[in-house]
């Protein structure tokens, strides 16, 4: 499908072969660099309803090395909407300033909609300003996704077949069903390591019955750590649990150290979608197949291939 | 064809008949006015409401009788959302000239709510739009959010 102009805000939009397009990119990036020349004279919003670091430094850096000059908020304190200025108006008026426009913001649907907004705007003879989504509430962060499957493609050459463990809050972790709905095109097998009230929710293993996907749920991490190719870990968040003591009894058992590496494939990775908190212990750090911050460097070369292909100067 | 005031004078007629227009029959008790809201047609048509109605088929059942309106497709299709076995009955001259079945539509637009209270479309003013997942039991997936709202947590716009 072409990228020009295209709107990035579910990966649920992406087939395998676009997908393909913004990994080779993004792989010529990592190898030869990027051109600054790219994206000279352009000009990419970076509106931050919250603060999210990571997500908006690796655009930010994503977007100057091809050479874009970005303009950005990030967290509303001090801004219009803190004066009640709705997202419609605040899109309005910043896709008059910039070419693009990178969103993260609270709401769940908040990313379609100021998508349609932009959209409606060239009904009015106006240019098309693209939204890429840097994540909209607890709906979906698509480019979390495409550089979670590009670091499993770099690590294990290939995203067919794979063997994945997902492991912590499954039930309500959105980077984990983004992933098996994504993982569900390359016949993975799944494996979900979860507490009993934290198990991926049945509306997700409907959908990977319905596309044949092999997947098994577990509650200990040992059961699914020594056949992975890839774990991936999420924190336990202490707010999903009725009180302390119930949180208390889970929280070790949800943890990996380098002696559960120790059952592992050499060839396996680690990852995670950061921040970590104490989910992944420190002394894993130095294991050859911890791999989380290598991930989250691999989000730059992503977002910037995804700049490139809407911005039109990559095909 | 039978009319309208034959069949119901044969019982006690508590609701008084239409001359021309709509009766929708078969609602599920306390939805008529949320139907009729729905619908807008309260401003300036006459409607007759009837609320817990003895029904043979259902027990007790809601009713809407609007003179003067005769409801189209679009109109029907969004009874479906709350009263999926509702039937619509076009008067004429005091007679039934039309009987129609609802149905649930492929998509839902500007009426529902989403049932997920974070969607933008429950924050900001954002027109609803909802696929249709599953008519029975009804499931609409949001098109903002993904969110899917079932039958039993729907909930229309005042
Ligand atoms: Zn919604």
């Amino acid at each position: 499908m072409n990228f020009v102009n295209r709107d990035i805000v579910s990966i649920k939009d992406f087939s395998k072969q676009d997908l393909e397009t913004i990994f080779s990119i993004a792989t010529q990036f990592s190898k030869n660099g990027y051109d600054q020349a790219l994206l000279k004279g352009r000009r990419v919003g970076l509106l931050f309803y919250e603060p999210s670091t990571r997500t908006r430094m690796s655009f930010d850096t994503a977007a100057q090395a091809l050479g874009a000059d970005t303009v950005w908020f990030a967290g509303t304190e001090g801004t219009s909407v803190m004066k009640g200025e709705t997202l419609k108006d605040t899109i309005e008026t910043v896709a008059n300033y910039v070419d693009l426009i990178v969103l993260r913001h609270p709401f769940d649907g908040s990313a379609r909609w100021a998508a349609e907004i932009t959209t409606m705007r060239t009904r009015r003879g106006m240019p098309k300003v693209p939204i890429i989504s840097g994540g909209d509430g607890k709906n979906e962060h698509p480019t979390q996704t495409m550089l979670d499957l590009y670091s499993m493609l770099m690590t294990q050459g290939r995203l067919e077949s794979l063997n994945v463990a997902l492991i912590g809050d499954l039930k309500y972790g959105r980077t984990v069903h983004s992933l098996s709905y994504a993982l569900s095109m390359y016949g993975t097998k799944l494996s979900f390591v979860a507490p009993d009230m934290l198990q991926i929710p049945p509306h997700i293993t409907s959908f990977l019955d319905r596309r044949g996907i092999r997947h098994s749920e577990y509650s200990r991490i040992e059961d699914a750590v020594a056949e992975a190719d890839v774990v991936y870990m999420t924190r336990i968040q202490k707010e999903r649990f009725p009180d302390e003591n119930e949180y208390n009894k889970v929280k070790g058992l949800y943890r990996i150290s380098k002696s559960t590496l120790s059952i592992a494939k050499p060839t396996m990775r680690l990852m995670h979608p950061l921040p970590r908190v104490d989910e992944i212990s420190l002394d894993a750090d130095d294991d050859p197949r911890a791999y989380y911050f290598q991930q989250a460097g691999n989000g730059v070369p992503i977002r910037a291939a995804l700049l490139a292909l809407v911005m039109g100067v990559c095909k | 064809m039978t009319g309208l005031i034959d069949s119901a004078s044969k019982k006690k007629l508590i609701v008084s008949p239409i001359e021309n227009g709509t009766v929708v029959d078969h609602l599920p008790p306390g939805t008529a006015v949320k139907i009729a809201q729905m619908l807008g047609i309260m401003g300036d048509s006459v409607v007759i409401i009837g609320q817990n109605l003895k029904s043979t088929k259902f027990g007790r059942k809601d009713l809407i009788k609007v003179e003067g309106k005769f409801l189209g497709e679009p109109e029907l299709n969004k009874i479906a959302l709350l009263a999926p076995n509702a039937t619509v009955n076009i008067v004429r001259d005091s007679v039934i000239t039309d009987k129609r079945q609802v149905a649930v539509p492929d998509c839902v637009e500007k009426v529902a709510l989403c049932a997920n209270t974070n969607c933008i479309t429950n924050k900001e003013n954002v027109p609803t739009r909802f696929l249709i997942a599953s008519k029975s039991p009804l499931v609409m997936v949001c098109s903002y959010c993904g969110y899917e709202t079932k039958g039993e947590e729907l909930k229309l716009k005042d």
